[in-house]
């Protein structure tokens, strides 16, 4: 059995112990191979000493979603030797420290043993607790080197990369991985079945997450204001924000920054400075996740009866309450789309990878300037948190902001009046003043009831009126945000939908399916509210199952609730344990209904 | 909040301002107050600071968050925009607000539920930050809006209108403030726009956050004998230990006080505020015997008012964020998009 260019591994250790530089370091070698590779760091809400994962998959076709089927493990970790152990395949692989015996208990007859001397070896090798520790993970790269037949050229650019300034680093990392190598070369039969060879599948790609990739994208939107309260796993967005800023947000001349980031005291005031800077006319973002939505619940109604563009990422991870910080769901779905008291309904928007990530942080502050109103980017960890090959970004240099119906202290001078609420264009969107303007331009902004003139009213058919105007704006941004994504089958009666991350599980059990004979048609919505193509895609289908990462079925709810088809006419397909989902939890979906229709 | 707007016809005799502007220009929406609320009188105040310094009234904003202070923004300067946001959270409003535009004026008005129970966080970390606000109390001690409940402000043994006493100790807004290191903390009444005038001018025209706590009596639910924030009992007990009077730029100091007892304090905008100190020994700028004198005074039953501390050439959000010059909202696109070479290159770093 030859699997070259196509396998998983996963690497066992503790955090705080440096393994997630050799990991990264794994990762990109595979990249720059011309392999396409996906990474999923599985690590605990802690800082040192806990249990960690990290999940390589190397697939030549390019299928990216998490895998449970490991081929090869490192196990690091004495504490979670056991578990690791038991989750290799049969006929598969463990590479473990030899420096230490292992317990018989733990062998298993179908896994083939490989014992790497580490500590022994970097003991001998270097001085210092922390050196030895940290090298250690390099030499166990190393000996992955000879077993998965890396190529030895990548990762000595690689090093010379990241160390070239730092010669001792340069020298004591490819020395670890030396000796990890040779190891590994003499004593076991190298490489593996599992090996990878030179493709040129990732030449015009990235390795990115989708955090760096929608802080990149806050910046080239021309966002100036960013407010937030840190939180797993949302932190490294606005992190990169800053960091982005810091590189092209100083001025050349003054050194002063063209941007403002505010750390605020809770997710509260993260919202009430956004929308602060969104009403000053700023473009303003917030990073987030779940219990930060929760919290901001009062300021969203604000934003969305007040009409503020916001703009608000949601990191999504997995709840109720704290949950687990450091996995993944697609919990929030349902909160957000209808946040805050009152009757409200909010723009969505879904990113499946980090380049949509990019690319939906633009669109997210056009579409709240246009509409006026909060918009949320609904990500998860880990699409936010892991690294993603994607196609490179670009832009498009003719790009314009889309400010929406703003008028200019010009604009305001000739006009007869200024009424902020009024629809003068009958598409629902009023026109916008900005502070400090123009005197004609100015209104009392209330989250309180107001006519169209902006005025407080108590009055039922002057609040009413406003209210159904806002809904007439909110339902006619379904035509503007990103349309679904399809994918048709030949002669598919069955239908699926998903959103954001399950992209790549649903496409890769869908092939699988295909080779089966079974035919089903492919959705992924990309946007919220849903334009008409997604009832008639439902309509056109006997059945359509929903793919999503919550116990509810939120996504399904959202589908019944907006287009009022009946819920039988949908089958529910979940995972939430906090894993990326995975090809064969779809399958094991479609699967059971496709049973129980025989 | 209820809106009755004035009529705009003025006397053509009006006083003018450097501007042009009479005080009618700086007036807003008739007020739907109670009569005799110390919260109008506020308003009357603020209406001639702002007419005094000559501000263009678009220039401002002007913030609140819920409860009966929070309407008064709606009462004065018609021609700026205002917010009356939710409870307890104008000043993460207005901090987003002046991030994104921090050449205008920013005038928060709230109140001591507001401030001091749901809002007591915002408060405090705006201080925190010294965002440039000037940052208006009306303590009343009472809830005015669901009829009479006592605030965190009400002071102990207070009584409420019923008779009830409140068992709990207060939290005194500007001892909150002195401790968070807000740079600029006054304690005004009111019923005294002689001295409440100069301390709005002073706090508009310093750079950060001007705390300003403002004893307005609530004339229905808490202007009874038995309670602390009445009419009647700040008028007995009010003790003023720094007058401030507000000079512009480039204006002469022509009063004339008693030699060793002025202090002249140049303010970021480069007019001056000259500080007549009333108590002996008290020197606003510093801030842990502003804290002892308040205190003192207060264990004798007295209300302390007054500039009680500034910090003159305190650094506001901007320049601890190193913010430029030009507001953020008026950057051209061309001067925050990297471009596309820029992302070509950028992305060497992910391969």
């Amino acid at each position: 059995m030859n699997r070259v260019n196509d396998f998983a591994f996963k690497i066992a250790t503790a955090n705080g112990t440096g393994s997630a530089s050799a990991n990264g370091l794994i990762m990109q070698a595979i990249f720059r191979m011309g392999v396409p590779v996906t990474g999923k760091n599985v690590f605990p809400s802690n800082i040192q000493g806990l249990p960690t994962w990290y999940e390589i998959r190397v697939n030549k076709h390019g299928y990216s979603a998490r895998t449970p089927e490991f081929d090869l493990m490192v196990a690091l970790n004495a504490a979670t030797y056991a578990k690791d152990v038991a989750e290799v395949r049969s006929g598969g692989w463990l590479l473990y420290d030899s420096s230490w015996p292992l317990d018989d208990k733990l062998h298993r007859p179908d896994v083939t043993y490989l014992g790497v001397p580490l500590a022994e070896m970097c003991n001998a090798a270097f001085k210092g607790v922390r050196e030895r520790i940290l090298m250690k993970n390099i030499a166990y790269a190393g000996a992955l080197a000879a077993l998965l037949q890396m190529d030895a050229d990548v990762i000595r650019q690689l090093l010379k990369e990241k160390f070239g300034r730092k010669p001792a680093l340069m020298d004591s990392n490819q020395k670890a991985m030396d000796l990890g190598f040779d190891y590994a070369s003499a004593n076991f039969p190298c490489p593996l079945p599992i090996k990878l060879e030179k493709m040129d599948a990732t030449k015009d790609f990235i390795l990115i997450d989708g955090n760096t990739a929608a802080g990149l994208g806050c910046v080239y939107a021309g966002a100036t204001v960013g407010a937030w309260y840190p939180i797993t796993p949302a932190t490294s967005l606005m992190e990169a924000f800053r960091n982005f800023c810091q590189k092209y947000r100083v001025d050349p001349e003054t050194k002063k920054n063209r941007f403002c980031v505010v750390q605020a005291e809770d997710e509260l005031a993260a919202a009430g400075v956004v929308i602060g800077a969104g009403w000053a006319g700023a473009r303003a973002f917030t990073p987030t996740s779940g219990p930060g939505i929760s919290l901001m619940n009062e300021f969203i109604g604000l934003a969305y009866f007040t009409e503020i563009p916001t703009v608000i990422f949601d990191v999504q991870r997995t709840g109720p309450s704290t949950g687990m910080p450091t996995r993944t769901q697609q919990g929030d779905l349902m909160m957000c789309a209808y946040a805050s008291h009152g009757d409200t309904r909010h723009i969505c928007l879904y990113p499946s990878d980090p380049r949509e990530a990019f690319e939906m942080a633009v669109a997210s502050f056009d579409l709240a300037e246009r509409f006026q109103t909060p918009v949320f980017v609904l990500s998860d960890l880990d699409i936010g948190m892991n690294d993603w090959i994607v196609p490179k970004l670009t832009w498009d240099d003719a790009y314009r902001p889309d400010r929406g119906k703003v008028l200019s202290a010009d604009e305001l001078e000739t006009a007869k009046n200024f009424y902020r609420y009024l629809d003068v264009d009958g598409d629902g969107i009023p026109y916008r003043s900005l502070p400090g303007v123009h005197p004609k331009g100015a209104y009392f902004t209330r989250g309180s009831g107001h006519n169209k003139y902006a005025a407080y009213t108590e009055d039922d058919v002057e609040y009413t009126e406003v209210l159904d105007r806002i809904d007439r704006k909110i339902q006619r941004a379904a035509r503007f945000v990103p349309a679904p994504i399809v994918r048709k089958a030949a002669g598919a009666k069955m239908g699926l939908i998903t959103v954001g991350g399950c992209h790549a599980a649903c496409i890769e059990a869908l092939d699988i399916l295909a080779k089966d004979g079974v035919a089903i048609d492919y959705m992924r919505v990309r946007g919220f509210p849903f334009g008409d193509d997604v009832a008639a895609f439902i309509e056109a289908h006997d059945v359509t199952f929903v793919v999503e990462q919550n116990r509810d079925a939120q996504l399904r709810s959202l589908l019944v609730l907006e287009t009022g088809i009946a819920m039988a006419r949908f089958e529910s397909v979940r995972y939430y344990g906090g894993f990326p989902m995975s090809a064969h939890h779809v399958i094991a979906g479609v699967k059971a209904r496709l049973e129980k229709a025989a | 909040m209820t809106y009755i707007p004035k009529p705009k016809v003025h006397h053509p005799a009006l006083q003018k301002n450097a501007i042009g502007l009479t005080r009618r220009d700086y007036e807003g929406a008739i007020t739907t107050l109670c009569a005799g609320c110390g919260h109008d009188s506020v308003t009357a105040a603020v209406v001639q600071a702002f007419w005094d310094l000559a501000i263009p009234p678009h220039t401002v904003a002007k913030l609140s968050g819920i409860g009966c202070s929070s309407k008064t923004p709606a009462y004065f300067l018609r021609d700026a925009h205002g917010f009356n946001g939710v409870h307890g959270r104008m000043p993460a409003i207005a901090t987003g607000a002046n991030a994104a535009n921090g050449a205008m004026t920013f005038i928060g008005i709230s109140g001591d539920g507001d401030s001091l129970s749901i809002g007591l966080g915002q408060m405090s970390h705006a201080i925190r930050r010294n965002v440039n606000l000037t940052y208006i109390l009306e303590n009343n001690g009472v809830y005015g809006l669901t009829k009479g409940q006592f605030s965190a402000a009400a002071d102990k043994g207070s009584t409420s209108k019923k008779g009830e006493a409140n068992t709990m100790q207060p939290i005194d807004g500007a001892l909150l403030a002195l401790t968070l290191g807000a740079t600029f903390v006054a304690r005004s009444f009111s019923g005294d726009k002689a001295q409440l005038v100069p301390i709005l001018k002073a706090g508009l025209a310093h750079r950060g956050f001007a705390f300003i706590d403002v004893i307005s009596p609530c004339v229905t639910f808490n202007d009874h004998e038995g309670s602390t924030k009445s009419y009647a009992y700040t008028r007995e007990h009010n003790v003023e230990i720094v007058s401030a009077d507000f000079v512009m730029p480039a204006e002469a100091i022509t009063a004339d006080y008693e030699s060793g007892t002025l202090r002249k304090v140049m303010m970021h905008d480069g007019s001056w505020v000259t500080l007549r100190k009333v108590a002996e020994d008290y020197d606003p700028t510093d801030r842990d015997r502003s804290y002892q004198f308040i205190r003192e005074a207060q264990r004798k039953g007295e209300v302390v008012t007054g500039l009680l501390h500034i910090t003159p050439d305190s650094a506001d959000m901007h320049d601890q964020s190193e913010t430029v010059e030009t507001p953020l909202v008026q950057l051209p696109y061309d001067q925050l998009c990297p471009g596309n070479d820029e992302l070509q290159k950028l992305q060497q770093r992910f391969r």
